[in-house]
Order: C-alpha cells, then structure tokens, then sequence
C-alpha cells in the first residue's frame, strides 16, 4: 500500500501544519512516512506545495511523480489546480472554496469552481463556514483534513487523536473546536460521496 | 518507535551532537539554516556546548578552525553561495594539520527555490582536494555527519557535507546510535599546523597530495561507495550520487531488467570501481544532481568506447532539481497511462503566484517612501542587497533594481555614484549590513561619494525564517557612526503608513546631501512581532 498526498495553497495558510498532523496520525498507525516542505522566502503569500507520501514500505524519494498522486489537497481552490498533472486516475481532489486573491490576474472564479468540479472525484468545501459550526473559524484546515480523512488509509480514530496531540497545549476548548471541524470535514466528505454514488 | 522524524538538516544537527560536536557556527541561509536552529533548541543550556550564529559565512568558519586547533569538534553550516564568502579560510584550512574534527555542511539548492544561484559544492571540494560526503536520505545525513567527524579527525582535514534543498526541507523517520562524548580542549602541537606561510604551505600542500591519494584509496572501499552488479546484458549501467538514486530507485522495477548501479556517496570519485563498473557496459548513464561533476570526470577516466550520458548530453536537463520524471524520460521508460484527463483538458493557463512581502511588513512603508521621494527625478539608481526586501523588485513597488550578492548594494552603489550617477540609493537589511556591509561602507566613506544607504532594521535575519542578529537594533548605528557618517547624516525613520509624508521628506533631504548619508528605517519584522506576542499572550 502507498498513498501520495499533493498539499497545496498559498505561504501563510497552513499548509505545513496540514501536512504535518496527516504524516503524524500516519505514523501512529505503523506507517513510512516522508514529507516534503516549503521554506523561506517562497513561504510569503506565494504558491505553496508539499509531498506527503505513506507507504507500508520503504519509500525511496520524497517527490510524488506526474499521474501517481492519490490525492490534491488544497486549503485554496486555484492552487488546488496547479497539480493536476501529478494526480493519478483515481485520484481525488479535496480542496476549500475559500479564494485567495492576493495576484492581480486571479481568474473568474466560477471557472475554477467549474473546473475542480470537472474531476469525477473532486470535493469542494465550505471550510471555513464549517470551521465557523464549530466554534472558530482558525479550524478550517482541521476542515480539510476531516474531509481529506474519509479517503485516507487511516482510521478516523487516529486522526482524533493526532488532532488532539497537536493541540494539547492549547488547552480543552480549543481541542474540543478542532475535533468538531475534523468531523464536520468527515461528514461532508461523506455526504458528498453518497451524492455521487446516489 | 525507536527512532525521531526529522528534517535532513535536523538528522544533520543530531548527527553532529552524537558525534561529540563541542560548537556549531553558522551563518542563516536557506536551505541551510534549521541545522543550528535545531541544535539551539536541543542542547541544554549547562551542556557546554554551543551553536551560534555568526556575521557570515567566513567568520563563521575561520571560529570553526580555530575551535578544532583546541581539539574541539566543530561544526560550520552554510549555503552554497556562502561558501564563496568562506572560501578563502576554506580553501586554506585544506592545507592546516586539522586537529579536532571540523565537518562543514553545505546545502546546495538545485531548482534555486530561494537563492540566486545553483552553483553545485562538489566543485568546491575538489577544488581544494578535500573529502565530501553526499548523503541521499535522512538516515545518511545522520550517519554520514558522524563519519565525517571520524574521517577529518583521521585524515587531518575538514570534511564537506553535501546537501540539497530536497534533503534538508524533508522530513522522514531517523534512527539514531549511542552518542560520543566531546573531545577534551588540548591545544595543537604542530608548529606548523595552523600557518601558512609560503614555505610552510609549500611543505604541506605537498604532505596534502600525497594525503589526497589516501583519500582516494578509502573512496574505493565497498562500504563507502557500493557498487551492485546487475544483468550482464543490460544496456546500460547506472552511476547515481545523491538523491539521483532515489529517483531511480522509484523506477528501477519498470526497467524489466537490473542495470549495475555505482552508488557515489563519498568523494573523491572511486577510479577503480567506475573502471570495473565500465568494463562490462557500453554505456553509462549518470543520474546526479546540481552541475555535471561526476559525469565530466568520467571522461578522463573511461576509453571513448563506453557513452556517458547525462547531463552533459541532454539525457538529462543541465539545471533545475531531478525528480522521478525527468529519471524516467532518461531511463527512457514510458510516461505513465494513468494521468488524469478529464476536466483537465479545458483548463486555461494559470496566473502565477510569486511571494510577496507580508501585509502589515514595515518595507513596504519604505519602498513607498522611497519611491515618492524619488519622484521628482527623472533617472535615479537604486540597488538592491539579499534578503525579503528583495521583493522589492517585483510590482507593485518595482523599487529596487539590482541585486548582485550579499553587501554588494553599498559596493555598487560606490562604483554607479563614481561612474557618474546621481541619484544612487542603496537599500540593505540590518543582518545583510553586518554579514558584510560594513566594509563596503568603509569603501564608500573613505572615497566621499554622494551615495544615499537606506539600513532596512527590522531587528531579525527575516528572509530565513527570523534568526536573532549578532546586535540587537540600533546597535548598528554607532558602528556606522565609527566608520565616520557624519552624525547629522546619520539618520532615523519609522516607516508607518502614517509617517509617509515625514518619511519621503526626509529621505528626499539626505538623498540631495552630496556624500555619504545612511538613513536607519526602524521597524519590527511583521512575522517576528507576531511570533513574540503570542508567546507573551502565552505566558
């Protein structure tokens, strides 16, 4: 088993810390893990893109090759089409429909929305209204990671528990608001499969 | 679990402490800068041990030199373009009877995701016939860090540890080993192991030729440089250095038959084994990644009866960072079926998205200011130094106009004023100044000329995630006022949305003042201050 994770967004929304609870709870599961990263100057309201790769094996790179990506996951949705190429057949494409309009030529966003949705297997989601369910609109990535959970080879229940790790510090409330996005993310991921299979 | 994820610079950081380092220097540049950052937050305090960060690269490493006279294992981190700045003590100290073991780890940036160039660091340890250690995993930077104190400790010479951006920014599962403890201090006893002089160099450098033999004997050992027999009748045989091997690994099974694979993870190149590697192959593909090092040397090792391939015939491209496609075109495999078509399909180009300067980041103040105070001339120059506010190029500010390395905006300045043009305006950042602006601002000083330097001291080394500077802010002001900027010309401003006016104003008036005027914009880095307030919310 492998499973290749394309993260994508713009330096500043999280990205890296995406990344990093994923890789985390993949870990506590007994898998390999590699991650790739984004630093410096390149980090500053630019395009922003991780590898994150599992595997029950050994991985040998840390780049995902052009068509093997399982998955796009994107905390913005024109950047969530910048990697198309690198997804597979089967890939799926989770990505927020919050924009981020830092450029000046930023496209129509209809024919981004119309675009992603082009995908067979693409989720759009209102990660930061959910975010906001939950009780802090700073959740919208746990948002994104509920959902991107629902494809993952992890349980659902080591994706809790990875969230809770992260936010140990910050104290029961803040632990309790990210665990309720996680879910939120997970059910709509959910429903939007059962639409389709419906 | 036994084992940590780290970063490949932070398996470097833990590679080094396990190997007994006493003190790690440093100078921040990406890709290079979490390997002291890491050893900074794990060292304890009462341990004795130390990484700090230095003005640049060549103090940096001329500090390590001196710490291994002592004994003391040393570490020096760096970019590769820093290694130019440290070139001088680097090339030197390859001549030196190295006493406690000093390891320097380059990190080299294929693809230069955030540096101005790609110049490759191989060159610069074949350049003074030292050792270098490639690793090509997280593990091996780990592990190989430790050997390289064992073998500059063995040999006498520092050693090179390459790394590239892929490397050091990914993390992955590192396992480590029982720890060493430090060296004890003992001062050298050579009386002519730390001079160079002439006649002592010249003894050495020939003690240091006869040593490099030795080193090239140890590359051909199995250990060091594996070389796995494959299909007798493979087309072709493979030499991979780096993470040129992983992404031939990731294809290696489609190949349906086993290429021999020379895996190079120590120079200088084993001879021997490329020979015996040649021997039964028409050709040799060279997967490696920076400039063609391996492969350009293969030419005077191999008859012209064998193909090299790779770089240097386009097998593979000349610049930018490997990955596995570009692995597989060379292997000449056949692109994957399962890309995704649909929707794809209809997609119109996307715009770009290139960084930018942070909103709220007070250099954005300052380019305004700068660029109204500018105005009312009809040709000006203003130049450009290494760090965030090199964005400043791009719209919407398109202020600065030149960036040639670290310093140089002050060095440049001196030589446009000189060449006759009026107004010039120099803009650095307060580390940048330190690293090495300062003895551009002797230059400029000691010849008058009418150069306006504006210090952007946003109190932090920015660029690379906001690394503390050797002096805290305003600190800089009385070095610039030893220099001998007059007073009156030595001046401040806040650049605040609000203080535009006052700004410009002022900036206009130093700009017309026919010397050497420097003119501080004191603001706190955006990321920096944000970063301090929710610790102090914290606490």
């Amino acid at each position: 088993m492998k499973y290749d994770i394309i993260l994508c967004g713009v330096g500043g929304q999280g990205v890296l810390s995406v990344a990093a609870i994923i890789a985390r709870a993949a870990m506590m599961s007994g898998l390999e893990v590699r991650q790739s990263e984004v630093h410096g100057m390149a980090q500053r309201g630019g395009a922003v893109e991780a590898d994150l790769r599992i595997s029950d094996g050994p991985i040998p790179g840390d780049l995902i090759a052009k068509g093997r990506a399982d998955m796009i996951l994107s905390m913005e949705p024109l950047e969530s089409l910048r990697y198309v190429d690198f997804l597979s057949e089967k890939g799926s494409v989770v990505t927020s429909d919050h924009c981020e309009i830092n450029i000046p030529d930023y496209p129509e966003k209809q024919a981004i929305f119309s675009s992603i949705s082009s995908f067979g297997r693409a989720l759009t989601i209102p990660a930061d209204a959910l975010a906001l369910t939950a009780g802090s609109a700073r959740s919208a990535n746990m948002v994104l990671v509920g959902a991107a959970s629902f494809h993952l080879p992890i349980e659902f229940s080591t994706m809790e528990e990875a969230v809770r790790e992260r936010f140990a510090s910050k104290g029961e409330l803040i632990i309790e608001t990210n665990l309720k996005a996680l879910s939120l993310g997970r059910n709509f991921a959910e429903a939007g499969s059962r639409r389709r299979s419906g | 679990m036994d084992g940590y994820v780290l970063l490949g610079n932070e398996a470097v950081a833990l590679g080094a402490l396990h190997a007994g380092v006493s003190l790690a220097y440093g100078y921040p540049g990406t890709p290079s800068t979490e390997i002291i950052e890491y050893m900074q937050q794990v060292i304890e305090p009462k341990s004795g041990v130390r990484a700090q960060w230095c003005s640049n690269e060549k103090t940096a490493y001329e500090a390590a030199v001196g710490a291994s006279a002592m004994n003391r294992r040393v570490l020096v981190t760096m970019k590769h373009v820093g290694l130019n700045v440290a070139a001088d003590p680097f090339m030197n100290s390859a001549i030196m009877n190295i006493k406690g073991g000093v390891v320097l780890a380059v990190a080299d940036d294929p693809g230069m995701h955030s540096s101005q160039n790609e110049q490759d660091s191989r060159f610069y340890a074949d350049f003074a016939k030292l050792p270098c250690f490639e690793p090509h995993n997280q593990q091996e930077a780990y592990e190989m860090t430790r050997a390289a104190f064992d073998l500059s400790e063995r040999f006498h010479v520092p050693v090179l540890l390459r790394l590239v951006t892929r490397l050091s920014h990914s993390r992955a599962i590192v396992r480590p080993n029982p720890s060493r403890d430090a060296n004890p201090m003992v001062k050298f006893t050579g009386k002519d192991d730390f001079i160079t002089l002439p006649a002592t160099s010249r003894k050495r450098y020939a003690e240091h030729l006869e040593l490099y033999k030795r080193l090239r004997a140890y590359a051909e050992s199995e250990t060091v440089n594996p070389l796995k027999p494959g299909d007798t009748d493979a087309p072709f045989s493979v030499i991979t250095s780096g993470l040129g091997h992983n992404y031939f690994e990731e294809n290696a099974e489609d190949l349906g038959f086993s290429p021999s694979v020379l895996h190079v993870n120590f120079y200088p190149l084993p001879e021997e084994k490329i020979r015996t590697l040649a021997a039964g192959s028409k050709r040799i593909l060279c997967i490696e990644e920076g400039y063609p090092f391996i492969e350009r040397l293969l030419r005077g090792i191999l008859p012209v009866s064998v193909t090299v391939s790779g770089k240097l015939d386009g097998s593979l491209p000349p610049s930018g960072e490997l990955n596995p496609d570009i692995v597989r075109t060379a292997l000449k495999l056949p692109e994957p079926s399962s890309k995704v078509e649909d929707g794809h399909r209809n997609l119109a180009p996307l715009p770009g998205r290139p960084p930018q300067l942070c909103k709220g980041c007070p250099h954005r103040d300052t380019f305004k200011a700068l660029n109204t105070a500018l105005e009312t001339y009809e040709n000006h120059l203003v130049t450009g130094d290494i760090g965030c506010y090199t964005l400043g190029y791009l719209p919407p500010f398109e202020a600065i106009e030149t960036g040639l390395c670290m310093g140089a905006s002050i060095t440049m300045a001196r030589g446009a004023a000189q060449a006759g043009m009026y107004p010039v305006v120099a803009v650095i950042g307060d580390s940048t100044f330190m690293h090495s602006g300062l003895t551009g601002l002797a230059d400029a000083v000691s010849s008058s000329v009418p150069i306006t330097i504006l210090i952007l001291d946003n109190s932090t080394t920015a660029m690379t995630g906001g690394q503390d500077t050797i002096f805290e802010s305003k600190g800089i002001r009385k070095v610039v006022l030893g220099l001998g900027v007059e007073p009156e010309h030595c001046v401040e401003m806040v650049p605040l949305p609000t203080k535009h006016e006052e700004n410009s104003d002022l900036l206009r008036r130093e700009i017309e003042y026919k010397g050497v005027s420097v003119v501080f914009a004191f603001r706190e880095c955006i990321q920096t201050a944000k970063r301090k307030h929710t610790k102090e919310a914290k606490a």
